[in-house]
């Protein structure tokens, strides 16, 4: 029973680091969630469902409770922008991820430094620097006006669209390196062996290349899709605060609203969504090997 | 059949490969006619790939043309060639099944999806796989993917076949059977088969001729038999089988026989290539033309056994006469079971008209 002995002892810190920093704090926001509001913040330990319920209801004048859709309209733009994100990021990068598989290693290793260098710069810096691009008199308009082709252009800033370029911009690193990485794992033969057997360019990355990369693909959306859900910088930074996400909508409770109860109950129901979706791509790819086992 | 009047399915012609300085292969030309297995055989490294390669479009020849039954292909992209190839790893699409992976080249020629389905079994049934039509390629052993992989290079009734060293990655015995079974399909199909490999005896076993390269050049062109028997020069002999060297003096040259002075100390007519006159050259003798003590006729020696290796089938003796050691290829049959000990003392005996002299 040594052996048994040593696992357990071997593993313990591990399992004391999850405990600390993941099952204790998920345990305190479940309890916060369920707890009532404070007079002035925090939150007094007394039960109550008041704050999910707050999530889809309202208390109308007289005190009867009236459906309020408001935050369900966070939770979908949330998701919508989430999948747009994903959508745009998957069809970007792929191009690049191809591209870098096929140089030679030197060059490929100095690519995907590359790729990977914005993440030594802080998230704040790298969303601030969209600021000077779009901005007025940023890099984009100046270049405009001294091409001629406008006088000057209302902000690029403070929309939905600089919002959704700053989220595709701080995700992409995180779908092209597993594109690349199942992409560069295809055997050349295969390409080979689709040319062999008249398959031209775009049928080969039809039929050949683009389903063998999914597992990439797929691995890159998760990767970009979960993060993006919780996204807070980019909506207040270049979105101007104007469209309120979920990040935006907990970061809120806690802090200039001080219904800490509420922040905690949207921030299960956002870690809830997350989970669901990790499960059912989970139960996907499980599915998909038990096929391919038979 | 005389070879004049036969189709050539592929004509090379002066078809050279540099990459950057290195030249891969030398300018060379021959004919590869219809209905024949026609094997590239070398050592790695001596071009055999890189022309299999530019034949089915992976490659393209730095100078030089490539027909194919007539027609120039060599500005053709690989998907327009009417050619397939059965890749040394295979190559199966892993996310097809068998069956898709077969019909694919069907669907790129356009055929309808009942003619697709209907080749697909057939060509399933030619290799004794139609039980697996579903499976995928990660559910089959070596020599299934094997069988795979040359189903679904012939679906598409291809003009030439080209199969790139498909059994080196097989185990002994089962490389054993497919020679077998490949020989039998390209009998069966009477398509023209070009086959590359480094193992000599794979290519002695199953080809109509052999284009031995070396050195990025060819060797020698013939039947397996002339290869073996008759080896254009040093090259070929070395390359093909087991065989004895010596180093032996040019006396004279009549025609395709020359007299050479041998360092076992006799004087040797027998048949030349590649010698044009006096001087030093090489005579190449084979084990198996060798023999022992009651076997031993024509030119007699006594000699010493000084290694002996049995083999089963045959046992190999080292036979040392003066200086020089000589191989000996003795089988073990019924009649002639007699086995010798080392050290022994024999008398070893070959007619002389079976050894070669070779150029140097």
């Amino acid at each position: 029973m040594k052996t048994l002995d040593f696992r357990f002892w071997g593993l313990l810190p591990a399992h004391v680091i999850m405990l600390l920093t993941l099952i204790v704090p998920i345990g305190i926001i479940i309890m916060v969630s369920f707890a009532t509001r404070g007079s002035y913040g925090g939150f007094e330990f007394e039960f109550s469902t008041a704050s999910y319920q707050k999530l889809l209801f309202n208390e109308g004048w007289s005190g009867e409770t009236e459906f309020n859709p408001q935050y369900i309209f966070i939770i979908v733009r949330t998701l919508f922008l989430a999948l747009v994100t994903t959508l745009i990021c998957m069809v970007a990068a792929f191009p690049v991820a191809y591209l870098i598989a096929q140089q030679n290693a030197r060059t490929k290793a100095i690519l995907i430094y590359l790729v990977t260098l914005p993440f030594w710069v802080s998230m704040i810096v790298r969303v601030y620097a969209w600021l000077i691009i779009l901005g007025n008199d940023g890099v984009i308009e100046t270049t405009l006006v001294a091409t001629g082709l406008v006088q000057g252009i209302d902000s690029l800033l403070f929309n939905n669209w600089a919002m959704l370029i700053g989220m595709v911009y701080s995700y992409i690193p995180l779908m092209i390196l597993p594109v690349f990485a199942s992409i560069e794992k295809l055997d050349s033969a295969l390409i080979e062996a689709s040319h062999d057997l008249f398959g031209s360019r775009l049928k080969t990355m039809q039929k050949i290349i683009l389903p063998l990369s999914w597992p990439g693909l797929a691995a890159g959306s998760i990767l970009v899709f979960v993060p993006c859900l919780g996204a807070v910088l980019e909506p207040i930074l270049l979105g101007g605060g104007k469209t309120m996400l979920m990040g935006n909508l907990i970061q809120n409770q806690f802090g200039g609203a001080r219904n800490w109860p509420l922040g905690a109950a949207i921030a299960i129901v956002l870690m809830s969504l997350v989970m669901i979706i990790l499960m059912i791509n989970g139960l996907r790819s499980e599915a998909r090997e038990r096929k391919e086992a038979i | 059949m005389i070879e004049a009047t036969r189709n050539k399915a592929i004509e090379i012609k002066d078809v050279s490969k540099n990459f950057g300085t290195f030249q891969a292969l030398k300018p060379l030309s021959f004919d590869i006619y219809d209905n024949e297995f026609f094997t590239l055989l070398g050592p790695s490294g001596c071009g055999k790939t890189t022309l299999l390669r530019m034949i089915a479009g992976f490659e393209t020849p730095s100078t030089g043309h490539i027909s194919l039954h007539g027609k120039d292909i060599e500005a053709l992209p690989a998907h327009k060639r009417r050619v397939n190839t059965v890749f040394q790893s295979y190559a199966l699409f892993p996310h097809m099944t068998l069956e898709q992976n077969i019909t694919y080249g069907l669907t790129n020629l356009g055929w309808d999806k009942e003619k697709r389905h209907m080749r697909a079994a057939e060509m399933l049934e030619l290799v004794h796989m139609s039980q697996f039509a579903k499976r995928k390629p990660n559910q089959l052993s070596g020599g299934q993917r094997q069988r795979i992989a040359l189903a679904r290079a012939l679906a598409p009734e291809p003009e030439v076949l080209l199969l790139d060293e498909p059994l080196s990655a097989l185990d002994l015995k089962l490389r054993q059977a497919m020679r077998d079974e490949l020989r039998a399909l390209q009998r069966q199909t009477g398509i023209t088969f070009v086959f590359v490999t480094h193992d000599q005896e794979e290519a002695l076993d199953m080809s109509d001729r052999i284009c031995v390269l070396g050195d990025g050049e060819i060797q020698h062109l013939g039947t397996p038999n002339e290869i073996y028997e008759d080896p254009e020069n040093r090259f070929v002999a070395d390359f093909i089988g087991k065989t004895n060297f010596f180093d032996v003096e040019v006396l004279s040259v009549k025609a395709d026989l020359a007299t050479v002075r041998t360092p076992m100390g006799f004087d040797i007519t027998t048949f030349q290539k590649g010698i044009s006159g006096k001087g030093a050259a090489t005579m190449s003798l084979r084990p198996e033309k060798l023999g022992l003590e009651d076997q031993a006729t024509g030119l007699i020696m006594k000699g010493r056994i000084v290694n002996k290796n049995y083999l089963g089938g045959y046992t190999h003796y080292i036979v040392r006469i003066g200086d020089t050691d000589l191989r000996v290829s003795k089988r073990n049959s019924l009649s002639h079971s007699a086995s010798y000990d080392l050290n022994s003392t024999v008398t070893v005996g070959f007619e002389q008209n079976s050894a070669r002299v070779l150029g140097q």
